[in-house]
């Protein structure tokens, strides 16, 4: 459903990614782990081109969204995107925020993006909240509007880019259980997440990464349990409590 | 005391010269009025081209406003009124000074402007385009609404302190509020008039800080 090949991505003489290669399958969870530098944002980043990569291909659902022609914003909607720090629209309500690609972009009738808006916030469980606005809501509140606005699109593929790190600890939970709830509905998801529990019970795998490259990979009992590399058991020691 | 009541409050003077200043209070409120709309549309116009950052287009925004910001208004009002004519382009003074300050409160309202969209957190641009919105519409619904209400305190001073320069007008015969008033001045050796002109201007303007002080908190939002 994604597939990354050869990525490289620099910033000035600055190497972040040297030549990644990564395939997800149709309704595969998959968590990029890695120290902070070691590129998995940039590498969120460079699969709906918000970096452009130096070098490298990224394919989406089978066409290459790399190449110099492609139309970028009818194919950023099919790859839903989650910021850590949610980046809602603050001067739109929830619902609006769900709605304005969906008029914008998909050029559907005010009526019709609103139900498809409402069905979104339904997803989320947020439905009371349609008319609230951003800074009514708590950060829990605002991530879930977030996925709505990205899941409101229909994507093949979703992004999460450190969802819950801007997150108080007991928010968290709502947050990841929507994501279980995706998971679960069939969404091929690439997540960059420092929340292990959640990757050892619904990721399908998982991806080490270090100073710009996959240093391993695999299924989580395997990684958590015996890791090949010193680098990734020791990253893991630091990190799972 | 009743020596200062007889240079600025001469009713007899105040109520001959009344339906004058009344005129030029028009006057007044028409080039305001005139110049506060063009000034800021192109203002913004200007801050949102300048936004696609096209290098040599971009050089040509910042000479053209930073000349204009270090200008005195006096100075181009003049210039234009008296050097134009020269060259076969003659325009009333009311153009004149509709003119020159409209360029002028472009110039501010588009460095105002321009601050304001850099303001914006580029989270909000990254957002808007992963949704699929192009450039231009993520600039028209995402972040140009948030610019704008974050630049409206800056922008309600310096709208106000160039509308006040219609008062230039005087100097090329626009007959606003001074000139009416200077001209009853001389007419009656009398300063009231001046002074029922600075009442005018206060009563023209207060409304106006007012009124920005209300859009700034109508359209505030709280900051997480």
């Amino acid at each position: 459903m994604l597939q990354v090949v050869d990525l490289h991505m620099a910033f000035g003489t600055l190497e972040v990614l040297k030549g990644i290669n990564l395939a997800i399958a149709e309704r595969e969870l998959v968590f990029v782990i890695g120290p902070s530098g070691s590129g998995k944002s940039t590498l969120l980043r460079c699969c709906n081109r918000l970096e452009e990569p130096v070098k490298g291909q990224v394919f989406v659902d089978g066409t290459e969204i790399t190449a110099p022609k492609v139309n970028l914003n009818k194919f950023r909607q099919r790859i839903g995107m989650v910021f850590q720090s949610f980046n809602l629209y603050p001067h739109l309500s929830a619902l609006a925020n769900v709605s304005l690609a969906l008029r914008k972009v998909s050029k559907r009738s005010r009526a019709e993006a609103g139900e498809l808006a409402m069905a979104a916030l339904q997803r989320v469980g947020l439905v009371d909240k349609a008319q609230s606005y951003p800074n009514e809501l708590s950060g829990g509140q605002q991530q879930r509007v977030a996925i709505a606005r990205a899941l409101a699109l229909e994507p093949k593929v979703m992004l999460f880019d450190e969802p819950t790190s801007a997150l108080d600890p007991e928010l968290v939970g709502d947050v990841l259980n929507v994501m279980k709830d995706m998971k679960d509905a069939g969404m091929t998801m690439l997540v960059v997440s420092h929340e292990m529990r959640f990757a050892r019970n619904a990721a399908d795998r998982i991806v080490f990464m270090d100073q710009g490259v996959i240093v391993e990979e695999g299924a989580p009992k395997d990684m958590f349990g015996n890791a090949q590399h010193k680098r990734t058991r020791e990253f893991l020691q630091q990190v799972d409590h | 005391m009743s020596s200062f009541a007889e240079a600025f409050l001469n009713w007899e003077v105040i109520l001959q010269y009344l339906p004058a200043i009344g005129r030029g209070v028009i006057v007044t409120i028409q080039i305001a009025i005139l110049v506060v709309i063009s000034g800021i549309a192109l203002g913004l116009l200007l801050a949102v081209v300048r936004s696609y950052r096209i290098t040599l287009v971009n050089w040509m925004i910042v000479a053209l406003v930073d000349t204009l910001r270090s200008l005195p208004p006096l100075v181009l009002i003049l210039l234009i009124y008296f050097g134009l004519p020269n060259i076969g382009i003659n325009m009333g003074g009311f153009v004149v000074v509709w003119l020159v300050l409209t360029l002028v409160l472009a110039a501010f309202a588009e460095e105002i402007f321009w601050a304001g969209l850099l303001s914006v957190d580029k989270g909000q641009w990254q957002a808007a385009r992963s949704t699929g919105l192009g450039y231009t519409q993520a600039l028209l619904y995402v972040v140009m609404p948030q610019a704008v209400r974050m630049t409206i305190p800056p922008l309600t001073n310096r709208t106000i302190a160039i509308t006040k320069n219609t008062a230039l007008g005087t100097v090329i015969g626009v007959a606003e509020i001074m000139n009416e008033a200077t001209t009853a001045v001389s007419f009656s050796g009398n300063a009231s008039p001046l002074f029922v002109g600075a009442v005018a201007y206060v009563l023209l303007f207060l409304p106006v800080v007012y009124l920005g002080r209300w859009i700034e908190t109508r359209f505030a939002w709280k900051k997480n």
